[in-house]
Parts: C-alpha cells; sequence; structure tokens
C-alpha cells in the first residue's frame, strides 16, 4: 500500500510552519504508524532532505512521548491507544493522511510535529507526590488499602502523561491530566494528610501555565490512551473545592521538639 | 592498567552491609549542602538517587534526554518487583532470593552486591507503597504477589501489567517533591556528551541541549551515571527508541573500565520479527508463563498446520519436558536457547518458522475466559493490536528478543567505578545479575541502588573530597572534553556521505545478532569483530548527518548515538570471544553439555545445556580503553571468589 501524506512542518516556534505533501514509499500494512513515518524519513533523507521531527519512545504505549494529531484526532483513529499503537492496516492504499502537532498554548512547539510537553512536570512539581522520605515508611502491609480503591487509584493512574487530552479540548484545558494526578494519590490512605493541599497547588499551577477551562464535553476522555474517566474531574473538583473552603492549613502550636 | 578492587568489606555475608554502612564515613548535615552531585538519568536508579541524595542535604543536580524524568526507559517494565517479603508465607527468606538471584546468574555475579540486594529488597516495597504506588492488592487490602521465571516462591509485586510506570511515577514524584523545594535542579532535554575527568578522578559533564544545541559544562564532586542499558546495539530489541549506551561509552573512553559487556540478556517471550521496516520488538510480560503453556508441534511437517488442528498427542511441551522442576517458568536464557533449539530443528511456527506458541487454553479451560482476561487483559489486546490474532482463540506466537544488558560499567562495592568519583547505578552497571538476570529483579536493582545503596556509600568518597576546591569549568579539562564535543558534532554534520545514520544502525543489528547473538563460537565472533571494525570506518566516510547543530535536530542525536553502538558492539564480540566458556546469557557452542558428561547422565542438566569453566573464568572482564577505537582494549580481571555459596551445576530439572 501507499498514502500520501499532508504532515506539519515548521523549522521552529519563532518561524511559521506550513503543511507540506509527501507521496510514502511502498508500505506494508502491520507497520506501525511511526514506522511508516521511519521510511518516509528515510527515503527523505536519502534525497537530502531533512527527516519530518517527531517524538516517541517506548513505542508500546507506556512512556507517553509519541503524540501527533493524526486526521484530526490526537493519537489516530482508535480508541484506548497511542500513535505508536496505531497500524497501518486502519489505512486504506491511496489514503490522504493529515499529520500535525498537538497544538495548545501551554505545549509551544518545537520543531514540526514535536511540541514542549513541560508544563505538565511543572503541574506535578507543584504538589503530586506524598511527603515521604527514604527509609522513613512502614511495613508496606501494615496499611491495607480495600481492593476497590487500589482498583480505582490504578485507574487514575495509569495516565501515561501525554497531552492528547488537552490536544483534543477545543480550550487546551489539563483538567483530565490533573484530575488523574490528583485521583491516584487522594483515593490511597497514605495520601490523605496532604490530600486537599495538593489539589489546590496542582490546579493553581494548572492555571497559571495556561491551561483552559473545562467544559466537560467529554473530548479528552475519548481520546485518552489509557481510557481515564471524566468521573476522576468531578472528584478533582470536589477536593478542589473542599481545600477552598478550608483555606491554609493552621499550624498547631506549641509542641516542637525542644 | 587498571585496578579493579571490588572493596567487598570482610566479615559474614549477611553482616557486610551493616557493617559497611557503620565504617563508612559520614559528612556532616551541615557540610552536606556543600557538596554538589551530578546525576545523570532519571529511571528508576537516578530519580531514586536524586531524591534521596536531595533529602540528606546534597546539593543535586539531574540530567536526561528525555523531555521529562518520567518517560525513562523504566516506565516500560510490565511484570514486577522481587522482594523477599514472604508475605505469601511459601518459603522466602533473604537468603532464597539472595541464592535464586545467585544461580539466576550462573554464578558470575558478585556475592556480597547480591546478598546487599535481596536485604534492601523488602525496603523498597514498603517505600514504593508509602509513596502511594497502587500495587496489586487482595481483598483483604494486603498486597498480591505473582510467580516469575527461576523461583519457586511468589514473590513478584505487581501494578497491573505496568509496574514500571507506576514504581517510575513513585520515585518521579519523590524527584518533583525535591525539585519543588530547591533540593534537586532538574535538566531536562539535556544530553550528557562527555565525562570532565580532573586529576584522576570525576568532576564534571558536558551536556547538549536538545532543543537549542547550546553545550554547556557542569562541574560536580562526584558524577553519578544510572543511564540505562545498551541492548539497541542489536538495533532490534524491546528496548524504547531512544535507549543508548552514549553516557557509558563517553565514560568507558575516559577510563572507566566495561564489565562483562557481552552478558545479554534475550527474552524468550516476544512478538517475533515480521518485516525489515520494523523499528522495535514487543515484549510479552514473563508473567505470562504462569499460565501460559509453550509449544511447537513434535513432527516439522505440522508446522503450516492451524494450531487447532494439532492433536494433543503430536504436541511437544518442550519446557514442561526439559525441565520438570521449573517447567514453562524456566530462566529466561534457558527458555529463550530453548526456542532457538526448536525452532533450528525446523520446528518453529509462523510464516517465517521462527516462533514457538504460548497457548491459554488449559487456563481458559481451568479458569474461564473472565479470570484470564483479568489477569493478562492488557497484553492480550497488545498482542491482537500488533498482530491482529486473537489470543483467546489461538495460541500467541512468539519468539526471543534482546532485553536487558547484565554488562555495564564496571563498579565496586560501593558502585564506584575505577574511576575515583564515578558512581554507576541501575542497568548502566555491571553489578548484580551475573550472566543472567531474573525477571522483575532489574527493577529491585534499579532502586536498591538508588534509593539504598548509592546514598549510604557515597559519602565514603565525598569525605576525602573538599568541596571548596572541586575544580571550577574553566579548568582545562572541560575545555578539552567541550572541544571534544563540539569535534564529534562538526564532523558527523561536515561529513556529507550518501548513507543515513540509521541505515548503519540497522545493518549493525544484523551483524550483532547474527554474531554475538543467542549462540556464538570462535569463528563467527572473529568474522564479526572484522566486520564490525570496517562498519566503523565505512561510518565515518559515508555516513550523512542532515540539518544544523544549533537546533532540534534528531538525526545529529541518533548519528552520535549509533558511533558509539558501533564502538561498543565491536567490544562485546571480543568480551564473547575471550570468554571460552558458556555462562548464563553468554553461550558459546563450543561449551555445552553432551550425552556422556556426568552431570547430564546424571539428570542435572540436559545436552546443549551451558556449561561453564570455572576453573578459567570466574572472574569479572573489566575492558580498558586502549586510546583509540582501532586498538585492542586491555583486559582486566576481577576474581570472582564465593565465600557463602559452592559455585555448582546450574540445575533446573
Ligand atoms: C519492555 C521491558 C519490560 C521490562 N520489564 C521488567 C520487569 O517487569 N521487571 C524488572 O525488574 N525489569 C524489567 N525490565 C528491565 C528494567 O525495566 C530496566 O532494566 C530498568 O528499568 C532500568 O532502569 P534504569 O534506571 O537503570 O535506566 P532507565 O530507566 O533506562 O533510565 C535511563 C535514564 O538515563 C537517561 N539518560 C541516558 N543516557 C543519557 C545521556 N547521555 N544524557 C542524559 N541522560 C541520559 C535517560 O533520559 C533516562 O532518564 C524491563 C525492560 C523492558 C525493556
Ligand atoms: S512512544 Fe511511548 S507511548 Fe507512544
Amino acid at each position: 500500500m501507499k498514502v500520501t501524506l499532508k504532515v506539519w512542518r515548521q523549522k521552529n516556534r519563532n518561524t511559521p510552519g506550513s503543511f507540506k505533501t509527501y507521496e510514502s514509499p511502498e508500505l506494508n500494512e502491520n507497520m506501525s504508524f511511526l514506522e511508516m513515518l521511519d521510511v518516509v524519513n528515510e527515503a527523505l533523507a536519502n534525497r537530502g532532505e531533512e527527516p519530518i521531527a517527531f517524538d516517541h519512545d517506548c513505542r508500546e504505549g507506556i512512556c507517553g512521548t509519541c503524540s501527533l494529531v493524526i486526521d484530526g484526532k490526537p493519537h489516530g483513529p482508535h480508541k484506548g491507544i497511542a500513535t505508536c499503537q496505531t497500524y497501518m492496516r486502519s489505512f486504506k492504499d491511496g489514503d490522504e493522511i493529515v499529520v500535525e502537532p498537538f497544538r495548545a498554548k501551554a505545549f509551544p512547539l518545537i520543531k514540526d510535529l514535536v511540541c514542549d510537553r513541560k508544563a505538565f512536570d511543572r503541574i506535578q512539581h507543584a504538589g503530586g507526590f506524598i511527603t515521604v522520605r527514604t527509609g522513613a515508611a512502614p511495613d508496606a502491609n501494615s496499611i491495607p488499602v480495600p481492593k476497590e480503591n487500589a482498583d480505582l487509584a490504578m485507574d487514575a493512574a495509569q495516565c501515561i502523561g501525554c497531552g492528547a487530552c488537552v490536544a483534543a479540548c477545543k480550550n487546551a484545558s489539563a483538567m483530565l491530566f490533573v484530575s488523574a494526578k490528583i485521583s491516584h494519590l487522594g483515593l490511597m490512605p497514605q495520601g490523605q494528610p496532604e490530600r486537599y493541599k495538593r489539589a489546590k497547588a496542582m490546579v493553581d499551577q494548572m492555571d497559571a501555565e495556561g491551561f483552559g477551562a473545562c467544559t466537560v464535553t467529554g473530548s479528552c476522555e475519548a481520546v485518552c490512551p489509557k481510557e481515564i474517566s471524566l468521573d476522576f474531574i468531578a472528584r478533582m473538583n470536589r477536593d478542589y473545592g473542599v481545600a477552598l473552603l478550608k483555606g491554609d492549613p493552621k499550624a498547631i502550636k506549641g509542641g516542637g521538639a525542644g | 592498567m587498571a585496578t579493579l578492587n571490588s572493596n567487598i568489606p570482610s566479615g559474614p555475608l549477611a553482616e557486610k552491609w551493616e557493617h559497611h554502612k557503620f565504617y563508612t564515613k559520614l559528612i556532616n548535615p551541615a557540610n552536606k549542602r556543600k557538596y554538589k552531585i551530578i546525576v545523570v538519568g532519571a529511571g528508576l536508579a537516578g530519580a531514586s538517587a536524586s531524591a534521596t541524595l536531595a533529602e540528606l542535604g546534597y546539593e543535586v543536580h539531574n540530567f536526561v534526554f528525555h523531555d521529562s524524568p518520567r518517560r525513562a526507559h523504566s516506565v516500560a517494565a510490565q511484570g514486577g518487583i522481587n522482594a523477599a517479603k514472604n508475605y505469601q508465607n511459601d518459603g522466602d527468606s533473604v537468603h532464597r532470593l539472595f541464592y535464586d538471584t545467585i544461580k539466576g546468574g550462573d554464578f558470575r555475579a558478585r556475592e556480597a552486591n547480591v546478598h546487599r540486594l535481596a536485604e534492601v529488597s523488602v525496603n523498597i516495597i514498603d517505600q514504593c507503597a508509602a509513596q502511594g504506588v497502587p500495587f496489586a492488592r487482595e481483598y483483604g487490602g494486603l498486597l498480591d504477589n505473582r510467580s516469575f521465571g527461576g523461583a519457586q516462591v511468589s514473590r513478584t509485586f505487581y501494578a497491573r501489567g505496568q509496574t514500571g510506570q507506576q514504581l517510575l511515577l513513585g520515585a518521579y514524584s519523590a524527584l518533583n517533591r525535591n525539585i519543588a523545594n530547591g533540593g534537586v535542579k532538574s535538566y531536562t532535554h539535556a544530553e550528557m556528551l562527555d565525562l570532565v575527568v580532573v586529576d584522576g578522578h570525576a568532576k564534571g559533564i558536558i551536556v547538549r541541549n536538545l532543543q537549542t544545541g547550546e553545550i554547556t559544562r557542569h562541574n560536580g564532586d562526584a558524577v553519578v551515571l544510572a543511564t540505562g542499558g545498551y541492548g539497541n546495539v542489536y538495533n532490534l530489541s524491546t528496548y524504547a527508541r531512544g535507549a543508548n549506551v552514549t553516557a557509558s561509552w563517553r565514560a568507558y573512553k575516559r577510563g572507566a573500565c566495561f564489565g562483562n559487556p557481552c552478558y545479554t540478556q534475550i527474552h524468550p517471550t516476544c512478538i517475533p520479527v515480521s518485516g525489515d521496516y520494523q523499528s522495535k520488538l514487543t515484549l510479552m510480560s514473563e508473567s505470562l508463563r504462569n499460565d501460559g503453556r509453550v509449544w511447537v508441534p513434535k513432527r516439522k511437517e505440522d508446522c503450516k498446520k492451524a494450531p487447532q488442528d494439532i492433536a494433543e498427542g503430536d504436541r511437544d511441551y518442550y519446557l514442561e519436558r526439559m525441565y520438570s522442576a521449573f517447567g514453562n517458568l524456566a530462566p529466561r536464557d534457558i527458555a529463550s536457547r530453548a526456542a532457538k533449539t526448536v525452532c533450528d530443528e525446523g520446528r518453529g511456527v509462523g510464516e517465517t518458522g521462527l516462533g514457538v506458541y504460548l497457548d491459554f487454553s488449559a487456563a481458559i479451560q481451568r479458569l474461564g475466559e473472565g479470570k484470564v482476561r483479568e489477569r493478562y487483559g492488557n497484553l492480550f489486546a497488545m498482542y491482537q493490536e500488533i498482530t491482529n490474532e486473537n489470543a483467546y482463540q489461538t495460541p500467541m506466537r512468539i519468539y526471543p528478543a534482546v532485553h536487558y544488558t547484565m554488562g555495564g560499567l564496571w563498579v565496586d562495592y560501593n558502585l564506584m567505578s575505577n574511576v575515583p568519583g564515578l558512581f554507576v547505578l541501575g542497568e548502566a552497571n555491571f553489578s548484580d545479575h551475573g550472566a543472567n538476570r531474573l525477571g522483575a529483579s532489574a527493577l529491585m536493582q534499579g532502586l536498591s541502588d538508588g534509593y539504598f545503596v548509592l546514598p549510604a556509600t557515597i559519602s565514603g568518597y565525598l569525605a576525602g573530597q573538599n568541596p571548596g576546591k572541586r575544580p571550577t569549568t574553566d579548568n582545562g579539562s572541560f575545555k578539552e572534553a567541550e572541544e571534544n564535543v563540539q569535534t564529534m558534532t562538526k564532523r558527523l554534520l561536515g561529513n556529507k556521505g550518501k548513507r543515513t545514520p540509521d541505515s548503519f544502525h540497522k545493518e549493525l543489528g544484523k551483524l550483532m545478532w547474527e554474531h554475538c547473538g543467542m549462540a556464538r563460537n570462535e569463528a563467527s565472533l572473529q568474522k564479526g569483530i572484522k566486520a564490525i571494525g570496517a562498519l566503523r570506518e565505512a561510518y565515518w566516510k559515508e555516513v550523512n548527518v542532515l540539518g544544523e547543530s544549533n537546533d532540534w535536530n534528531q538525526s545529529l542525536e541518533r548519528a552520535g548515538r549509533i558511533a558509539d553502538f558501533i564502538e561498543l558492539g565491536e567490544l562485546m564480540c571480543r568480551d564473547a570471544l575471550m570468554r571460552e566458556e558458556s555462562c548464563g546469557g553468554h553461550f558459546r557452542e563450543e561449551y555445552q553439555y553432551t550425552p556422556d558428561d556426568p552431570e547430564t547422565k546424571q539428570g542435572l542438566v540436559n545436552p546443549g545445556d551451558v556449561k561453564r569453566r570455572d576453573d578459567q573464568f570466574a572472574f569479572v572482564a573489566g575492558w580498558e580503553y586502549a586510546g583509540a577505537p582501532d586498538k585492542a582494549p586491555i583486559l582486566n580481571k576481577e576474581p570472582l571468589v564465593y565465600e557463602e555459596v559452592k559455585m555448582s551445576t546450574r540445575s533446573y530439572k
């Protein structure tokens, strides 16, 4: 099979970009979408043209590095998988495929199809952790966690931090991502002491990064490679609300070590 | 010649670590913040080390080439992490985990390191649970376990099919907390391209910013490499595409010895190669062997039949037949070699004949499809995406693929290389797995090194260093190293040959698989060395790297890494050639059990199993760079002394 690619090419943030059209060499339907791009890139390089920059690493749907909006959909045509898990058998011989980067104000473009998603890291610096020093942990089985809670926390924790939710949202909201992080830790007993403080700090950082508001259209859930549920957004909003009601935590007076 | 002093503490094996911690010099809390430590890598090993060192009060600078620490290759681990918790009451203990690991490594690991690993394993699980890692649980809320190859107890902790991601997110969260409070300065999209050695000590690194191309110098009182394994030297492997050897290789070229480079792990359960365009091989977690049965047809003629049409009596469940005590849970090296053997006999399945069945029909009958789905649903889905086949209805087809490297930079008991001040953690070092790693032990080792070992040992080195006298980045060694990096970049971009870097990587991968793969022999290794040497020369004549140096340039990144892989490939072949024995994952065809050997007759091993030669090869090979890629490297040896365990025939029958 062969396909025609309409690909976004942009040298860097400060240079305007545009679509370029490329005819693929002969392909095999068992190739992954990224392997198809590899083959196209080899052909480009052999002609002396600079290959298309795109992000990838694990190529098995877990590192969250691959991105791409394929024919208007982040991570391509299928539900519950990432771009790297998309195979050419999902396309037909002769198809024209439009490939763009994830676009959002908070994800500035680096080159061609690569954007900078460090805003996600900064949100987690703000509070995405449980404060426990190395070596200070009690025996793991001294804190039983009801299986239902552990399973639900795991549902949230599956998030691979790819940012497709942001790319899919017309407001470029990061609520699905942030809510998954907050819910994962907030559902575990270990995460309770900092639960509300964490929710507030992370949501505030999310706003500061320039992500938009959520209007619950669900386009994020639809493209999430791990099918993270919108329910977590409701959880996060509850925790954030409680955090606002509680205000800043008060210090307990006295009792310091002498 | 380098000196390889293992610095194993004296005293009884089980007390060495406690004693050593007590006698290692400490640095008082007020002074710690004066020390600056460079950590390269933020996988399980690097992230856990950075966070813990910062908690102790050191000034930590962390570098990763990824855009975020969360994307380190550790994220991809599926199956689980071992710990001697004995929560299942099935007879596990620190000693058993120690023994299984030593035996699993075919008696080529250092006893004292492995014992420490087993001791520390229990603390790791506690630490991770406290961080909120959502491990699988039983209905009572306590932690669940499963079994992995090479063990007869259930000591593997897991988080669905993504234990690696969950443990990494735990370590990353600890790192984040320390970034937020100023203890760690994090540099992302920052690739280390050289090690700076001042007066024989590691005192800094040279880094390229992948977004801007800017090259910068960074100094420190010690340098820690936690930069992962080098399996991508084979091009096709289960590693993330970006995983590379550059940090280790550049350190090697600055004097750090490379330990046992030829020890590679070929994992038995991966999806077979389907075409030349392929960029990676996908692992199907070893946990599948808990319930899946491995077989091929007894007769060649049946190979092209649909598996359903092959009668039960015409199937050869070869692992169960050959290794009855461990059956489908035989260790990886053994299971891989057995798969190769049956395929070489012409009994492989699938289009290429390089495949064996992993069959779940018995498990589905016994447990029901629902239960199998609950246990392995994500893996079955992944299999279907890639192959378009439904493994609930037809057996999976699997074949071995390169998965892990036991070799790595040589380190002593303190995890310090022979270059003082250079520490190496995680998969990047050679230390704990001998000639074969057991499943679920890499995550354990990475976190052990990072959370518990390095933070306790590094003070022993730092106590002898004066942070007030730390070399500054105007020092001549920094200048020389930076120029070295600039020269290589210019050379790559200026070369204007005719071939892409990737085409060389493919060629190298094929050479490595052919000459230094699952079965090796003298003549073929010698051919490999010649061919790879020629490839190295061709590379510098013919490679064409497009784009610019002061820009995001993935071709340039890859070109530098591939240049290093080519040189490494040659060293691996040399190591494999030197090691005239078979052990673990290193199988030299000349050294295998025959039907006439007493061990075979006693029923300990099968004909064709690996045969060690302890009298001559019970040592770690530490290869030293001889100053130029075409000069033969120097072999240093660290003898392996076993005090507690007797080196014996490794039997899984
Ligand atoms: C598919 C797969 C499944 C696996 N499953 C399991 C399992 O179930 N259980 C188990 O125990 N083990 C498993 N393993 C092995 C295990 O995952 C790895 O050995 C381990 O995670 C390695 O961790 P690490 O911290 O040493 O290195 P990595 O996680 O590879 O991290 C390397 C880090 O170094 C950085 N880096 C590298 N070079 C440079 C440079 N030059 N400059 C700057 N930064 C650099 C990278 O950015 C990254 O942060 C699996 C491996 C694979 C491939
Ligand atoms: S490349 Fe890792 S998720 Fe796609």
